[in-house]
């Protein structure tokens, strides 16, 4: 039954057709499974996993200003980007709050490529139909589809299809013709693995999805499996583990602070940010480990060994690949040092949990040797 | 084997029930990861949260579908909760349970019904 309030992407049918179990999530009737998620999740660490992120925002922001009016809303230098690199960052508020976080490159002469989370992203172009001044224009690509291959298989799979592919780097991109079509293309993904996301035309989208799920090193995964799989790599879930009222420092994101942008303090939220920087957050994103009893999730209290509680899980879960619970949540600096012992509080039982590093899975990223 | 409509199952033999999630409610909550099932002793009233199955994705709670004392819960799922998947109707067991009044089941779905409620959502 599909719920008559979502929309669908333009690979609904072929979700279908491969059996998955349908959910909502940002407005979008989307696939959470489609033969489990434990054998998904192991599936894309192991081999190749093919994921409709069509619900997500695509689009672009061209003209003579384009960069020097997206960046003041973000803490990275877009000036110095290379053409062909994309670079993670953060849509701020006035209050230096993260809006929405996203991957914005330049695949093209033509500005800036932006992807942007699906449930914000009516609000992103709102705010930058708005906001964005001088010569700079926002152009909804909504005639797209984005879909994701990732796993230690993606770029042999990939490379079959368009040699070019393997010379790409972590964050390159480009738009080239990839499957006969117009495409944009971006060495990256959202679950610590080496990866593409590959932008196709909405008209295309079906044929290029049956097309690499025809390799036997493929299969679609779910967006249950992509929680997993990003929660491993430590990445945040906007709306989750950050949101308009966290910070960048809060978030433990300072590597999406451009130093020429520090310097420059010109961007939103500048001076809570470059304050947080000189004398520490009120609170700041931690990894934990789970040392006993149920998962924590989003919403379990964080306490002290006194049974103080002192901070909450934003979004925690049993890993698949380390066979034990996680989580991430927010604690004040004082109790974030790696190795501290802390409680989580899962249904009223105190669990012992210790602060660890992420990402909690080691990234494989493919980055070229510098030349 | 009866049911209930929120996918539990009773098996009576003589005054203690063995209560479980039906093969649907396992198979719809896919990799079970962690279940915590009462200990002996507790007295648990029918509707009563009794135990709590979770899935990769989230936590469910499970309804006891009798009244009584709980006299064992099946330790095996604290290692072993993937056993709900593989064998829910049997080994994948919750927890046995002494019932206060035997009559408690009959208002509960045989396997045609539950069959039938199925066939209904």
């Amino acid at each position: 039954m599909t719920d008559d309030t979502l929309k669908t992407t333009v690979l609904n049918a072929a979700h279908r057709a491969l059996g998955a179990r349908m959910v909502g999530f940002g407005g979008y009737d989307m696939p959470v499974q489609y033969e489990g998620v434990l054998a998904e999740h192991r599936w894309t660490r192991e081999h190749a996993g093919l994921f409709d992120v069509s619900h997500m925002g695509q689009c672009k922001i061209t003209g003579a200003d384009a960069i020097a009016q997206f960046q003041r809303f973000v803490p990275g230098d877009y000036q110095v980007l290379k053409s062909g690199r994309q670079k993670y960052s953060l849509l701020l508020n006035e209050d230096g709050g993260i809006i929405d976080d996203l991957m914005a490159g330049k695949p093209d002469h033509d500005g800036l490529f932006v992807v942007v989370n699906a449930g914000n992203k009516d609000e992103d172009f709102a705010f930058w139909s708005e906001h964005l001044s001088g010569d700079a224009k926002l152009t909804v690509l909504d005639d797209r589809a984005l879909i994701a291959i990732q796993g230690p298989e993606a770029a042999e799979v990939m490379a079959k299809h368009e040699p070019v592919l393997a010379e790409f780097g972590f964050m390159d991109c480009a738009r080239l013709m990839l499957f006969g079509v117009d495409c944009y293309v971006s060495r990256s993904g959202y679950t610590g693995e080496d990866g593409y996301e590959i932008s196709v035309p909405a008209a295309d989208a079906e044929r290029v999805w049956n097309t690499i799920l025809e390799d036997a090193r493929v299969k679609p995964i779910g967006l249950g499996a992509r929680d997993s799989l990003r929660l491993e790599a430590g990445l945040p879930l906007h709306g989750h583990d950050i949101d308009p009222t966290t910070s960048p420092v809060e978030g433990a994101l300072t590597f999406a602070l451009s130093k020429s942008r520090k310097e420059a303090a010109d961007f939103n939220g500048a001076a809570r940010i470059l304050k947080e920087l000189a004398e520490g957050p009120s609170r700041v994103r931690i990894g934990l480990s789970v040392k006993e009893g149920a998962p924590a999730r989003e919403g379990a209290e964080i306490a002290d060994l006194d049974g103080n509680v002192i901070g909450t899980v934003t979004s925690g879960g049993p890993s698949p690949t380390l066979g034990r619970n996680i989580a991430m949540g927010y604690v004040p600096p004082a109790h974030a040092a790696l190795g501290t012992e802390l409680k989580v509080i899962v249904r009223g039982k105190a669990a012992a949990a210790e602060v660890i590093d992420m990402p909690f899975v080691a990234q494989r990223y493919f980055r070229k040797p510098k030349a | 084997m009866h049911f209930t409509k929120d996918h539990e199952w009773v098996r009576l033999d003589g005054d203690v029930a063995t209560v479980g999630i039906s093969k649907h409610a396992a198979d719809q909550l896919g990799d079970v990861v962690f279940v915590e099932t009462p200990e002996a002793g507790k007295t648990v009233g029918k509707g009563d949260s009794f135990a709590v199955v979770e899935s990769v994705k989230a936590a469910s709670d499970v309804y006891a579908p009798v009244s009584g004392e709980v006299i064992e819960g099946n330790v095996v799922l604290a290692t072993a909760p993937e056993t709900v998947n593989a064998d829910p109707e049997g080994e994948g067991w919750f927890a046995k349970i002494k019932v206060s009044d035997a009559g408690q089941i009959d208002g509960l779905m045989d396997r045609a019904a539950y069959d039938a409620f199925l066939a209904s959502l």
